[in-house]
C-alpha cells in the first residue's frame, strides 16, 4: 500500500528554512516529502527494521505516514515475537488504529511463558553441555542464548552470552561468527566503541575472509565512525566497502545507506583531490551511488562547482534523512560542514569577490552570507577581509616580511621576560627561600 | 664606657681609612647599647660636630640610637629631625653604612614612619631614593629598603619617581616578604601608569615565586594578576609547571571570585559582565580593586573591536555597534576614537558614510629607528645570554652539585670511559 503525502505548508516551510543550516531540535517532528514507509522498510530485515519503522513514526510529523509505520511495526513485532517491541509499538499507537491493535495482555503473556520455557530448556542443555566439557557444544550453547536473547529483545544479555563464547572459538570461522554477533548486537545496544574492537579483531584473523564478511565489517566500522563523528575515517569505510555487501546485511545497513552516509561524508570531511580519487573515480563506490541518484548528482554538482544546485539537491534529501536512525543526529553538522566547503573552496580562486553574485550562487541573502563569511574568517578558514561598504570579499595574503620582523621582536621580548623571571627564582631558591625563615632571621649578607 | 665627647673624637679620628674604620666599628659596637641609649636624648647637638659624609658610621650609630627611642623621636616631632635625616641620607658614604647594615634600614624605616605620620609621604622619597641606592651592592640586588620606597611612591602618586627603581631587574633577593611587597608595589605602580605588560610581569614573579606556604601578599598579587590579564590579553594563563604546589592549589580558594569574573569575560557578552561586576561590587571595592575592575569592562569592547579589523576591510558603524553590543552608532564611533587616538588600531572614520575603514599597521620594519630598536634588543639578549652561560657554569662547578650528580650515578659504578682504551693483558 503506497502512502502518498500531500506537501503539506509545514513541509515547504520546513524546506526553506533549512538553508539556515541550523539543527532542528531533536524531538521536533519532520514532515516528509515522499516517504514510501514500505519500500523503505523492505530494504531492511530483523530488530533493524522494527526499530527503523518506531523511529520513523516518532520523528514524523505526518499522521498518515505515523500510523503506517507504527501498523508495519506492530506486526512485524508480533511475527517475530519480540514482546518488548511490541509493547513500545503499542504504547506509541495508542489505539488509534483499531481494535486489531490494541493492547493484548494474553499474548504478551503467552509469549513470555513460552520464552521462559524454551530459555530453561536451553539452559539446562549448556550446564550439560558444560558438564561435558566438550568445547564446540558450549559454544554452541551459549551462542544459541545469544540469539534467543536476542530474538526477544533482551540485549545485554545477548551480548554477555555472545562475549562468552569466545573462550571456546577454536577456528577462526568461529571468532569471525562471534564478532559479527557481538558487532550486531553492539550496533542495537548502540556500543560503538565495541563495535570498531571487534572489527578490528574480526579482521585480524589469520584465514582470509569471505568478501561479503569484509564488505560486512567495512560497513560495521563505517557505521561505528559516523556515531562517534569521526566523519572523515567513516567516509573511507564506506567507499572502501565492496559491492558484494549487496542486501546481505540488511539487519544493520542498507546498500543506499552506505551510498548515502559515505557520500555526506566525503562532502563534509574530503578535500577535492579526494573526492575525486576515492569517490566519484571509484568504481566499487559508483554500484553503490547508482541506487541513490540524487547523492550521485549531488558530489557531481560539487565537485563541478554548481553549489546552488548542489545545496538544494541536499536540502530536498533532508526531510527524509531525518528520519534515518543512525544520520539523524549528525545531519546537522555534516550539512554545516558541505555548506562551509562549498563557500571556502568558492572564494579561494578570486581575488576579489562580489558578494551579491555569491549570494546569488548560493541561494541566501547578502547579509546572511556576509555573518557567515565572517565566522568563517573568524575561524581562519579563509584569508579574507569583507568590504562591508561595497560589498566586496577581498582576498588578503598576508605580509610574510612584517610578520616575521613581530614575530622575531615578540619572541625576544618572552626570552628576556621569561629568563629573567627564571634567573629571579634561581636566586631565590638558591638563598633556600623558605618562609619558614622569616621573619625571624633577617640576615643582610652583604 | 667612654662618654659621648670621646666618641664623637674617635670618630672624627678613625674615620680615614678602611682598618681605621674596622676599628672605629669595634669601638662603636662596643659603646652601642646601653651607654648611648643612656645619653640617647642628648646625642642631637653632636651629631653637628660631625660630617655625615665623612664620618657616616659614627654618624649613623648616633643617629640610630637616637631615634630608636620613641621619647625622642615625640619630643622632636617634624622639624629638623627630618631634615637631619634626610640630609644623612643623601649625603652619606655608602661604603661606611654597608658595615652596618641594620642600623641603616632602622634609620630609613623610621624616617618613613615620620614622613606618614607627618601626611606628606612626598618628603621621604627624595631621601629614600638616594639610600637604596646606597645600600644597594650592585644595581641587580633587592633590599628592604625597595618596598619601603616604591610604597611612599604610591602614597604620594609619585609614580614616575618609582619607575627609576623598577627600571632595574632585580637577580638577587634576602627575603621573601621584600621580593613580595617590592613586586605588588610595583606593580600598582606601572598599572597606575598603565604599563600593564611590566606590572603583569611583577605580579607573574609573585605569583609564581617558590613558596611553601601562602601569604596575604601573594593572595592580593594574584586578584590583581588576573586583573591585569584580562586587560592586556583578554584571558588568564594557567599556572606555568614551576609555581609552587601550594600557590597551585590554594590560589583559586582565595580568589574565587576573581576567577568567576573571568570565565564572565569569556564569554564575550558585556552586559553579562556588566551585572556580574554591580553584583560583586562591595566585593570589589573591599579589595580596593574597582577601578582596575572598570578597566577590564571597557577593555571588553576593545577587544571585540579588535576583532573586528581582522575581519572587515570596512564595515559601517551600526554594524560595528551591533556586533559589539553597544546602544548607539555615535558611541561605536566614540570608542573607535578613543582606541586610534591610543593608538590600538589602525582605521579611518568616514563620517559622511558613516563607515570606518580598517587599514594595516604602516609599520613597514624599514625605519632606523626600528633598526637601533632591533640591534638595542639584540646586544641586550645577547647579555642576558652570556649571563646565563656563566651562571650555568658556576652551578655546574659547584660542590653541592656534583655530589648530587654523583650519587645519582653511583648506580653505573664503571661507566664506559672508565676502562681503558687498551686491554689490561698488554701492560
Amino acid at each position: 500500500m503506497d502512502v502518498d503525502c500531500e506537501v503539506s505548508a509545514a513541509a515547504a516551510a520546513a524546506v526553506t528554512n533549512g538553508l539556515g543550516g541550523g539543527e532542528q531540535a531533536a524531538a521536533a517532528p519532520v514532515s516528509a516529502d515522499q516517504l514510501d514507509v514500505e519500500a523503505y522498510a523492505a530494504q531492511y530485515s530483523g530488530r533493524t527494521r522494527v526499530a527503523r519503522l518506531l523511529f520513523i513514526a516518532e520523528r514524523c510529523g505526518v499522521e498518515a505516514i505515523q500510523l503506517e509505520a507504527l501498523r508495519m511495526a506492530h506486526d512485524e513485532a508480533r511475527a517475530r515475537e519480540d514482546t518488548v517491541l511490541y509493547l513500545d509499538a503499542v504504547l506509541k499507537i495508542n489505539s488509534r488504529l483499531g481494535p486489531r491493535y490494541r493492547h493484548d495482555q494474553a499474548w504478551v503473556d503467552s509469549v513470555n511463558r513460552r520464552a521462559e520455557q524454551r530459555k530453561e530448556k536451553l539452559e539446562t542443555e549448556l550446564n550439560g553441555y558444560r558438564t561435558n566439557l566438550i568445547k564446540e557444544s558450549i559454544r554452541m550453547g551459549y551462542n544459541d542464548i545469544g540469539d534467543f536473547f536476542y530474538a526477544h529483545g533482551h540485549l545485554s544479555e545477548a551480548f554477555k552470552s555472545y562475549i562468552r563464547t569466545r573462550d571456546y572459538c577454536t577456528t577462526s570461522k568461529h571468532i569471525v561468527q562471534m564478532c559479527m554477533h557481538v558487532i550486531l548486537v553492539s550496533i542495537e545496544l548502540g556500543q560503538f566503541a565495541h563495535v570498531t574492537n571487534y572489527v578490528s579483531k574480526a579482521e585480524q584473523t589469520p584465514d582470509t575472509l569471505d568478501a561479503v564478511i569484509v564488505a560486512k565489517l567495512r560497513a560495521a566500522a563505517g557505521l561505528a565512525n559516523l556515531e562517534t563523528k569521526k566523519y572523515k575515517l567513516a567516509a573511507r569505510k564506506f567507499l572502501e566497502t565492496g559491492p558484494e555487501l549487496g542486501s546481505n546485511y540488511s539487519e544493520v545497513i542498507a546498500p543506499q545507506d552506505v551510498a548515502v552516509y559515505g557520500a555526506l561524508c566525503a562532502l563534509a570531511s574530503f578535500d577535492r583531490s579526494e573526492l575525486k580519487s576515492k569517490v566519484i573515480d571509484n568504481i566499487n563506490f559508483r554500484n553503490f551511488l547508482e541506487l541513490v541518484p540524487e547523492v550521485r548528482e549531488l558530489v557531481n554538482d560539487f565537485y563541478a562547482s554548481r553549489y546552488g544546485s548542489c545545496l538544494e539537491h541536499l536540502e530536498k534529501l533532508k526531510p527524509n534523512l531525518l528520519l534515518d536512525i543512525h544520520l539523524r543526529e549528525h545531519l546537522g553538522t555534516l550539512y554545516n560542514d558541505i555548506r562551509h566547503k562549498a563557500i571556502i573552496q568558492y572564494t579561494l580562486p578570486f581575488i576579489s569577490v562580489d558578494l551579491n553574485t555569491m549570494a546569488s550562487a548560493f541561494k541566501s541573502s547578502v547579509s546572511m552570507l556576509e555573518k557567515e563569511l565572517a565566522a568563517l574568517i573568524t575561524e581562519n578558514k579563509i584569508q579574507a577581509r569583507i568590504d562591508s561598504h561595497n560589498k566586496i570579499l577581498y582576498a588578503r595574503h598576508a605580509d610574510q616580511r612584517n610578520a616575521t620582523f613581530q614575530r622575531a621582536l615578540q619572541t625576544g621580548n618572552e626570552f628576556e621576560r621569561d629568563i629573567k623571571a627564571m634567573l629571579l627564582r634561581a636566586n631565590l631558591i638558591k638563598h633556600d627561600f623558605n618562609q619558614k625563615n622569616w621573619p625571624g632571621q633577617r640576615k643582610m649578607n652583604l | 664606657m667612654e662618654s659621648v665627647e670621646a666618641l664623637v673624637a674617635h670618630i672624627q679620628g678613625l674615620s680615614g681609612s678602611a682598618d681605621e674604620l674596622a676599628q672605629l666599628h669595634g669601638l662603636l659596637k662596643q659603646a652601642d647599647g646601653d651607654a648611648l641609649r643612656a645619653h640617647s636624648a642628648g646625642l642631637l647637638p653632636f651629631l653637628s660636630h660631625l660630617h655625615p659624609g665623612a664620618h657616616s658610621l659614627g654618624y649613623l650609630y648616633l643617629l640610630d640610637s637616637f631615634v630608636s627611642s620613641s621619647a625622642n623621636l615625640r619630643a622632636h616631632a617634624g622639624g629638623d629631625l627630618l631634615v637631619t635625616v634626610a640630609d644623612f641620607l643623601t649625603s652619606c658614604s655608602a661604603d661606611q653604612i654597608r658595615m652596618a647594615p641594620d642600623k641603616f634600614l632602622n634609620v630609613c624605616r623610621v624616617l618613613k614612619n615620620e614622613v606618614m605620620q607627618l601626611n606628606a609621604p612626598i618628603r621621604g622619597i627624595a631621601p629614600l631614593r638616594a639610600a637604596v641606592r646606597k645600600i644597594q651592592t650592585s644595581s641587580e640586588q633587592l633590599t628592604p629598603l625597595h618596598a619601603e620606597y616604591l610604597m611612599l611612591c604610591l602614597l604620594a602618586k609619585q609614580y614616575k619617581a618609582g619607575l627609576s627603581v623598577l627600571e632595574d631587574d632585580i637577580f638577587e633577593v634576602d627575603q621573601p616578604k621584600d621580593l613580595f611587597l617590592y613586586c605588588y608595589y610595583g606593580a600598582m605602580i606601572y598599572i597606575g601608569l598603565k604599563k600593564f605588560r611590566k606590572a603583569l610581569e611583577l605580579l607573574h614573579n609573585a605569583v609564581t615565586a617558590p613558596m611553601s606556604s601562602l601569604n596575604a601578599i601573594t593572595v592580593e598579587a594574584y586578584k590583581k594578576y588576573v586583573l591585569v590579564s584580562l586587560i592586556q590579553s583578554g584571558q588568564v594563563p594557567s599556572f606555568p609547571k614551576y609555581t609552587s604546589s601550594t600557590a597551585q592549589r590554594n590560589l583559586k580558594n582565595h580568589t574565587q571570585i576573581y576567577v568567576d569574573l573571568s570565565t564572565c569575560y569569556g564569554t564575550g557578552s558585556y552586559s553579562d559582565l556588566e551585572t556580574f561586576i554591580q553584583s560583586n561590587a562591595e566585593a570589589f571595592q573591599t579589595d580596593n580593586n574597582f577601578g582596575l575592575v572598570k578597566q577590564v569592562l571597557s577593555s571588553m569592547y576593545k577587544r571585540n573591536i579588535q576583532r573586528l579589523t581582522q575581519t572587515y576591510l570596512t564595515l559601517s558603524l551600526e554594524d560595528i555597534a551591533s556586533s559589539v553590543q553597544l546602544n548607539t552608532p555615535k558611541e561605536a564611533e566614540m570608542h573607535v576614537l578613543r582606541m586610534i587616538e591610543d593608538g590600538e588600531i589602525h582605521a579611518t572614520i568616514n563620517q559622511k558614510d558613516g563607515m570606518v575603514s580598517f587599514n594595516e599597521d604602516p609599520e613597514q620594519y624599514k625605519s632606523s629607528e626600528m633598526v637601533e630598536h632591533i640591534d638595542s634588543s639584540i646586544q641586550r639578549l645577547m647579555a642576558l645570554s652570556k649571563k646565563l652561560t656563566s651562571i650555568d657554569q658556576n652551578i655546574s662547578c659547584d660542590h653541592a652539585f656534583l655530589m648530587k650528580v654523583q650519587s645519582g650515578r653511583e648506580r653505573a659504578r664503571f661507566d664506559y670511559d672508565d676502562f681503558d682504551s687498551v686491554p689490561h693483558k698488554y701492560f
